[in-house]
């Protein structure tokens, strides 16, 4: 079959429209918890910054994550910039510093994969470093464990990335779980040891997980505090083709996002909500709706002694504040204090001071 | 692997609704719900038995 052919194939595969792109704040627009954490690297899991991109590491190494205004024009404002602050350049077997977006089973049912009629899937994005480097990006299949990884080159300028990912039928009876489960994984491995980088980079096709060869051949981010590492324009789309970067209203992206992470910020000092009623004189429970999560959330609340349950005569601070009765869109919020102040079943409202906050949590 | 202390059941009208933890450093309200990921490494380390969670008071 001609070259020509081959195009002319894979085009008529590239699906057109809106909501091609299974990645969630590929642009890193939407910046909940915030724009800029320094020490990442000492916890093994978790969000520092922007929605839906999760750090995982296993390093001496440290670096600062923020949400910067340096995208390549067009394309998008922002970036993820991760800014080397220690070194590790001693580097023992089971190290890691990955970059990954975690995706829900039910949302990437349109690879098919592991059946038969599995498509290839193509991830697209924009990076620049300070100098080059040789870095990896892994497509894991998490249910099966099936894994196939790309190495990627960074200059000083915007370059963007196609990586084509081969279609995976696996043994053909493997498909993805149509749930809301971490199902598709982008790492983005940025730092490894020879526990992850011993062997042969799998990069031809999918394969059972061997972890030797989940990130052969990739250099070290933290090999110089000199380093910096920047990404956006993430897109994964079904087929060969890398097309355009979707771009995607900021609340659209932002609605997205409120499935994973609500952050529900006090924006002036009389800021409230609810209508609750003291249950006793000293605990105070407020019903509170939130759009529909991925998951039961867990609550975090900026302080214990944050809030105020207020009625038209009374306002007495919390010592202490949880939640009850939660589901993924509504539940209790509980304030309590030191018992002076409220009558039982007095109706009040919640109060906080301006930055305070109440974070919703149903990351995958 | 989260690093989680001081977790405890927080019930009300006696129920257990909650487990109260420091999970890396965070105070959290965790849910009892497995498809939360903070709840599923909580089950994940008492069935490993590097976990006890506290009774509610």
């Amino acid at each position: 079959m001609s070259r020509s052919r081959d195009n002319a194939d894979a085009v008529t595969t590239v699906p057109s429209g809106v909501g091609r792109n299974m990645v969630i704040n590929g642009a890193m627009n939407v910046a909940q918890r915030a724009t800029s954490v320094t020490g990442v690297g000492a916890t093994a899991a978790h969000y520092p910054t922007l929605d839906r991109w999760i750090i995982e590491a296993s390093t001496a190494g440290r670096a600062t994550m923020s949400q910067t205004a340096d995208g390549p024009n067009g394309i998008s404002a922002n970036c993820i910039k991760l800014d080397c602050t220690t070194a590790d350049t001693s580097i023992a077997a089971g190290e890691y510093f990955l970059l990954e977006q975690r995706l829900e089973g039910q949302n990437v049912q349109r690879i098919g994969k592991g059946v038969a009629g599995a498509k290839e899937v193509t991830v697209s994005f924009y990076v620049k470093a300070n100098a080059a480097f040789d870095f990896a990006l892994e497509v894991l299949d998490n249910d099966d464990g099936r894994t196939c990884s790309k190495l990627f080159s960074t200059t000083t300028d915007w370059v963007r990335q196609e990586l084509t990912f081969p279609a995976d039928v696996d043994d053909g009876s493997s498909p993805i779980a149509d749930n809301n489960a971490q199902t598709i994984r982008l790492f983005f491995w940025l730092h490894g040891g020879t526990t992850y980088t011993g062997g042969t980079l799998q990069s031809g096709s999918f394969a059972n997980q061997v972890n030797a060869n989940r990130a052969a051949g990739i250099d070290s981010f933290f090999s110089s505090t000199d380093n910096n590492f920047f990404i956006t324009g993430v897109q994964m789309e079904v087929g060969p083709v890398a097309t355009e970067f979707e771009q995607e209203d900021f609340d659209v992206t932002y609605q997205k996002c409120l499935r994973y992470t609500n952050k529900l910020v006090f924006t002036t000092t009389s800021t409230a909500f609810g209508l609750g009623y003291a249950e006793s004189t000293s605990q105070h429970r407020t019903p509170f709706l939130f759009p529909k999560m991925r998951a039961v959330p867990t609550v975090t609340f900026s302080g214990a002694t944050d809030f105020a349950a207020v009625n038209a005569t009374t306002s007495v601070t919390s010592t202490g504040m949880s939640v009850s009765a939660m589901s993924d869109s509504m539940g209790l919020i509980l304030l309590t204090d030191s018992g002076a102040g409220m009558t039982v079943n007095q109706p009040l409202y919640v109060r906080a001071a301006s930055g305070k906050f109440i974070m919703l949590d149903s990351e995958l | 692997m989260m690093i989680i202390s001081n977790s405890k059941y927080f019930a009300t009208d006696g129920n257990n609704n909650t487990v109260q933890a420091t999970i890396d450093g965070q105070a959290l309200s965790v849910p009892l719900d497995p498809d939360n990921r903070h709840y599923a490494e909580i089950l994940r380390q008492v069935d490993a038995g590097t976990l006890t969670i506290a009774a509610a008071d």
